[in-house]
Formats: C-alpha cells, sequence, structure tokens
C-alpha cells in the first residue's frame, strides 16, 4: 500500500514537473474520451427523443392498414384494393375484448379557408375514441360527441398549426372555416405534439367527425385506417392477433389465404425507427474510440520520446538499486495516470459540452452513465496497453550505457 | 583487518563491432574494511571497468568476485539491484542528481528502493545524511539552484543514505575547481575517519594523495600498488588556502 502510494506520488511528481508536455501528451485522451461521451450521449438523446414522440402518438396504438404488404395487384384484380369501411370498425368495437377504443380514419386532404386566410392540409375523419386512443387533449372548446357523429355534423376540431395559420393569436372557437368548400363549423383547438418520430408536424391538420368527413368530402369510398388502442401494453401482441383474426373473418379471408391489410403495433413502429438511430449512435461511439486510440498513441509517443531523454534518470535510478522492474512500473504508472487523469478530464470536458448543448442548442442528449464507467475504463487500458513498450524499452537499459548517456 | 572487496583474476572483455576489447586482463586486488583507495590511471587503463565492476552496475567476463566475503558472479540482477542499494553508495563526476527535484528528494531516492527495510524513516535518514555532508541549511534547493561543490555533496549524502560499507566514487573532482576539490577530499577524509570504505577514482595526482593507497592501472592491468604512510590532510590544506572569495563569486553566477 505505501509503495503504490509512493509510486503514484512519483508518477505525479514526475508528470507535475512537465506540466505542458503532461497536458499535451493527456490531450488525446481527453478530446477522445470526452469525444465518445459528448457523441453518444448525443445519439441516444436523440435516439431518446425519437422514442418520446412516438409515444406521443398514443400508448399501446395499434394501426390498420389497408392492403397487405405481400400481396400483389394482379391476383386480387387491378383496381380492386380492399379498404375498410365502418362496418369492420363496428365489427372490432363489438367483438374485440383486447382493444379498449377504435376509431376509423377517414383522411381527405384540400385547401382550408378561415379567418380571411387559406392553408392547405389534411382532414381527419375520426370517431370520438380516436381522441384517446391518440391522447389528444384540447387547448379550446370541445371535442365533438358521438351524437356529432351520428349527425354527420360540420364540425372540425384545428391543429394547433392550423388554428395559428387561420386564425393567429385568437380562440378560432364558433369561427366558420370552408374545407374544400364545405363549410365547418370549428368547435376547438387541439394542444400542440409538435413533430413526431419522422419529422411530420403532428399540429398540421383537421380533426371531424369520421362520417362527415365520409360522405361530406369523399364522397363514401372507403375508411383509409383504423387505430385501437390495446387495454394494456403487455397485451399488445395479443391484442394485435385479435385486431387481424377479427379482420380476417370481416374481410371473408380463408385459412392458408393472405391478409388483405397490415396491423402494426407501437412498439414495432418506435423499434423500426430507433433501430436507425441506434445504428447512428453506434457509427458516432465507434469513430470517437478510434480518436481515443490515436490518442493512446500519442502517449506511446510522448513516453518513447521521455524514455530516451530520461536514460540518464534511468541509469541514475539503476545505480542506487532500482530493479528493472521498478523502472517498468514507474514508467507504466506514468504512463496510466497520464491516460487515466486525461479520462477524468475528458469526462468533465464532455460534462460542460453537454451542459452548452443542453442550454444553447435544441440537440438533446441523454447521459448514460455506463458510458462514462466504459470510456474511463478505457481510458485506463489504453495506458496500460500503450505505456507497456515504452516501460519495457526502459527497463531493459543496460545502468553503464544509461549513465554515460549524453 | 576485514576484507571487504576481493577480486580474483577479473577480466572483462567488450565487443565492439568486430573486435574484441580487453578493458580488464586480469585483475587481482584486495581491499579491507575502512580503506581510502585511489585508483590511477589514463583513459583507457580500465580504471572505470574496474570500478563498475566492483560497483556491481557490470560483471566479469571471466575471475571471481567476492564483495563482504560473499561470491557475487552468481546472482541475479535483482539481486545486484539490492547490493547496489545496500551495500554500495556511487558518486560520479557529473553529479548525475535528478533535475528540478530538492537536495532532500534526491538523497531520499535510494530509499525508494530499499526492499531490505533497515531505515525506518527516510525522510530523518535523508536530512542527517544532508547534515553530515554540511548542507542542511540546502534541504530544499534544486540542483541548479547550487553550486558544484554542493551538488557534489548532495551526490554524497546520497551515497551515504542507505549507510553503504563501501563508497565508490568516479572521478568526484574532475568537474570542480581546485579549491572545491579539496573540500570535497576533506569530507570523504572526514568519512573515512569515520569508518566507510572509500575506493576513488581519479587520474589527478594531487587528488590521489589524500588517500591511503594509490593503486596505478594501465592496459587493463594494475601495475602498481602502493601504500600512501602520510596521507596530507585536506582540512589542513583548506586552512593555508585564502579566504574562498572567488567560490562566493561563482556562487553568486550560475
Amino acid at each position: 500500500m505505501k509503495s503504490t502510494r509512493n509510486l503514484l506520488r512519483a508518477a505525479f511528481q514526475s508528470i507535475l514537473k512537465n506540466r505542458m508536455r503532461s497536458l499535451l501528451t493527456s490531450l488525446g485522451i481527453i478530446i477522445g474520451v470526452s469525444a465518445v461521451i459528448v457523441m453518444v450521449s448525443v445519439g441516444q438523446g436523440s435516439q431518446k427523443q425519437i422514442e418520446d414522440n412516438i409515444n406521443a402518438l398514443g400508448t399501446n396504438l395499434l394501426i390498420a392498414y389497408p392492403g397487405s404488404a405481400s400481396s400483389s395487384g394482379a391476383r386480387m384484380g387491378a383496381g380492386t384494393r380492399v379498404r375498410f369501411s365502418f362496418a369492420d370498425v363496428e365489427k372490432l368495437k363489438k367483438e374485440a375484448t383486447l382493444l379498449s377504443a377504435v376509431s376509423p380514419l377517414v383522411m381527405s386532404g384540400g385547401q382550408v379557408i378561415g379567418g380571411g386566410k387559406n392553408w392547405s392540409t389534411i382532414v381527419y375523419g375520426v370517431s370520438t375514441d380516436y381522441f384517446q386512443i391518440r391522447e389528444w387533449q384540447v387547448e379550446y372548446g370541445n371535442f365533438f360527441t358521438e351524437k356529432d357523429v351520428a349527425a354527420k355534423r360540420k364540425v372540425a376540431i384545428l391543429g394547433k398549426t392550423v388554428a395559428n395559420e387561420l386564425f393567429p393569436d385568437q380562440d378560432p372557437t364558433g369561427q366558420d372555416i370552408r374545407i374544400r368548400n364545405v363549410p365547418f363549423k370549428v368547435i376547438g383547438v387541439l394542444k400542440a405534439k409538435g413533430q413526431s418520430g419522422m419529422g411530420q408536424d403532428q399540429d398540421d391538420m383537421i380533426l371531424a367527425p369520421s362520417t362527415t368527413v365520409f360522405y361530406r368530402l369523399k364522397g363514401g369510398r372507403w375508411v383509409d385506417m383504423i387505430n385501437a388502442s390495446a387495454v394494456s401494453i403487455n397485451d399488445m401482441d395479443a391484442a394485435k392477433e385479435e385486431m387481424a383474426a377479427i379482420l380476417r373473418v370481416a374481410h371473408k379471408i380463408e385459412y392458408g389465404q393472405e391478409d388483405d391489410f397490415t396491423v402494426r403495433s407501437q412498439t414495432e413502429i418506435t423499434e423500426a425507427v430507433t433501430e436507425t438511430s441506434r445504428t447512428m449512435t453506434l457509427l458516432l461511439g465507434a469513430i470517437a474510440a478510434v480518436s481515443l486510440v490515436v490518442g493512446g498513441i500519442g502517449i506511446m509517443n510522448i513516453m518513447l520520446v521521455s524514455v530516451t531523454e530520461r536514460t540518464r534518470e534511468i541509469g541514475i535510478r539503476l545505480s542506487v538499486g532500482a530493479r528493472a522492474s521498478d523502472i517498468m512500473i514507474q514508467f507504466l504508472t506514468e504512463a496510466v495516470v497520464l491516460s487515466v487523469s486525461g479520462g477524468i478530464i475528458g469526462i468533465l470536458l464532455s460534462g460542460a459540452v453537454i451542459m452548452i448543448l443542453d442550454k444553447f442548442t435544441t440537440i438533446y442528449t441523454a447521459v448514460n452513465p455506463e458510458i462514462i464507467f466504459i470510456s474511463f475504463l478505457f481510458s485506463a487500458i489504453v495506458g496500460i496497453f500503450f505505456g507497456f513498450y515504452p516501460a519495457r524499452k526502459a527497463a531493459a537499459m543496460d545502468p553503464i550505457a544509461a549513465l554515460r548517456y549524453e | 583487518m576485514k576484507t571487504i572487496i576481493e577480486a580474483r583474476q577479473l577480466s572483462r572483455i567488450y565487443r565492439v563491432g568486430e573486435i574484441d576489447v580487453h578493458a580488464l586482463r586480469g585483475v587481482d586486488l584486495t581491499i579491507a574494511e575502512g580503506e581510502l583507495v585511489a585508483i590511477m590511471g589514463a583513459s583507457g587503463s580500465g580504471k572505470s571497468t574496474l570500478m563498475n565492476i566492483l560497483g556491481c552496475l557490470d560483471r566479469p567476463t571471466s575471475g571471481r568476485y567476492y564483495l563482504d566475503g560473499r561470491e557475487v558472479n552468481s546472482l541475479t540482477n535483482n539481486d545486484y539491484a539490492a547490493i547496489r542499494n545496500e551495500h554500495i553508495g556511487f558518486v560520479f563526476q557529473v553529479f548525475n542528481l535528478l533535475a528540478r527535484t530538492t537536495a532532500l528528494d534526491n538523497v531520499m531516492l535510494p530509499l525508494f528502493y530499499d526492499r531490505s527495510h533497515r531505515i525506518q524513516d527516510p525522510n530523518t535518514a535523508a536530512k542527517e545524511a544532508l547534515r553530515r555532508v554540511g548542507l542542511e541549511d540546502r534541504m530544499d534547493h534544486e540542483p541548479n539552484q547550487l553550486s558544484g561543490g554542493q551538488q557534489q555533496r548532495v551526490a554524497i549524502a546520497r551515497a551515504l543514505v542507505n549507510r553503504p560499507s563501501i563508497i565508490l566514487a568516479d572521478e568526484p573532482t574532475g568537474n570542480l575547481d581546485s579549491r572545491t576539490s579539496i573540500e570535497i577530499m576533506a569530507l570523504f577524509q572526514e568519512l573515512n575517519d569515520q569508518g566507510i570504505t572509500i575506493i576513488l577514482v581519479t587520474h589527478e595526482q594531487d587528488i590521489a594523495s589524500y588517500t591511503r593507497r594509490i593503486i596505478s592501472m594501465r592496459d587493463g592491468q594494475i601495475i602498481r600498488d602502493i601504500a600512501v604512510p602520510q596521507p596530507r590532510r585536506a582540512a589542513a590544506d583548506l586552512a593555508s588556502l585564502p579566504p574562498p572569495e572567488t567560490e562566493m563569486i561563482k556562487e553568486v553566477r550560475p
């Protein structure tokens, strides 16, 4: 213990005798460690941001899309791509035990005129379940009711973006707008959700009763999608199976035939998107790790110079009774102290950089304690690995030659 | 008197390229405890090689070497390191102090490698050694703040700190002016009076005249080995010299 302390003390003394050079030597490690931590934190931050955004779509979300991904148009006949109907939705509502809410989604694009302005957006025709499935909340006014849906009332709830475009800085509740020349009354404005994981503005849309959009805007052709909520996150897979099974019956698909629709769960969508950003994080981390290795080579370089420069010191130490192993340990300790100090400074530096990023930029960061520990450990290993060769070179010196070295 | 060094037919051959250089050719030498010996000779006479072998920094090509009655030829490198640490103190012509390191830390250096744990308190031992060479008030000075003579005193303190049985000095006055040289010789004589065996290599007859025995070498062999019945006393010579004004000027200017 005492000798370990002496060794560390000697290493620190020797490092402090050459402050500038020691700093420059450690710089590679400092930059390497902080690069690894910052890069991985930014990568994981954006990953987390994407996950958060996707989860903001609504938890336990299940989406049924029309048309099987593997079905071929030729076999099904040209122009007969199957969409969903209100009957499908009703069947799901009646028969599904694992779905807590089901809503059709009738989509219609179009020019919206209101407040003396106009805006091109998309109109979602939905049932009242939709608010629950997507966890929407109103900022002004109210949601429409089941009565509104049944009566095909021309009422609309504006997304925040649409509200801002048509009626800036005011509550548009009660105002009249025209969607593709069909008059609607604004009954509410949704609270903003911001961008989705895919970069879409989730607030650039209008919600209206599904029936209204179906019959007044689209001319009663089909339901584009079905959104549903599973009763719990643990039942997602079972709920997805149940939803698919009911739709197969509704669409009269026999055993062995391919589905003419696809059901995706929230988790699957999340995974697909986060997979990309995870790869990105890995890539960033790997590039930063390379700089850590380069930093290690820098340490080796300077240690080799230092061994040559301190040849006489090595000779003196040998002459007063140091063993070759003592010299070896001394230089190895110095290399490790240099790299570990560099690692610690690197961690502090990365902390500062991350704080600056959080404070002054919109870059999202997520600091993982694991990555701090790993990069610190890596810096110590780099010190041992790249300190070994110079240390061995120092230890192999002949005392007489070392003492005579000019 | 107890024999401390006994060398039998020591030879040392260096291979320089294709040529064998015979640095030592069958040296027989016996030195008793408490002696103050000068080894003289021109450069290339083999005196430094002999010194290195006696100091366990180098091994003879052939021949036997007994230190303190112990045959050291067959010992391992680590045993050699231990002998250098515990039995031998080196003093060099160029002082060989660690730069940017205080006198006290320089003197403590051998204790850093002391595995025998004979010395309990390195700090006290180092201060005591510095006191013995008269530098107790310069302990915190670094080598570049000390004069040549003072640096050599620090080196002698470092050689003393492990209480060695022998001090080996290789041209210890070679880089010093004549007055400082005599001061260093006075210190060696004082230490020798306290019972420490001292062997020094020199090519200056003046310096050798302060020792009790002069061994002359030529071409790797001892050609003369004479006792000095009445060595000069360096302390007395110092007293007869004019006051050290020049030395003081030298201290002011680096």
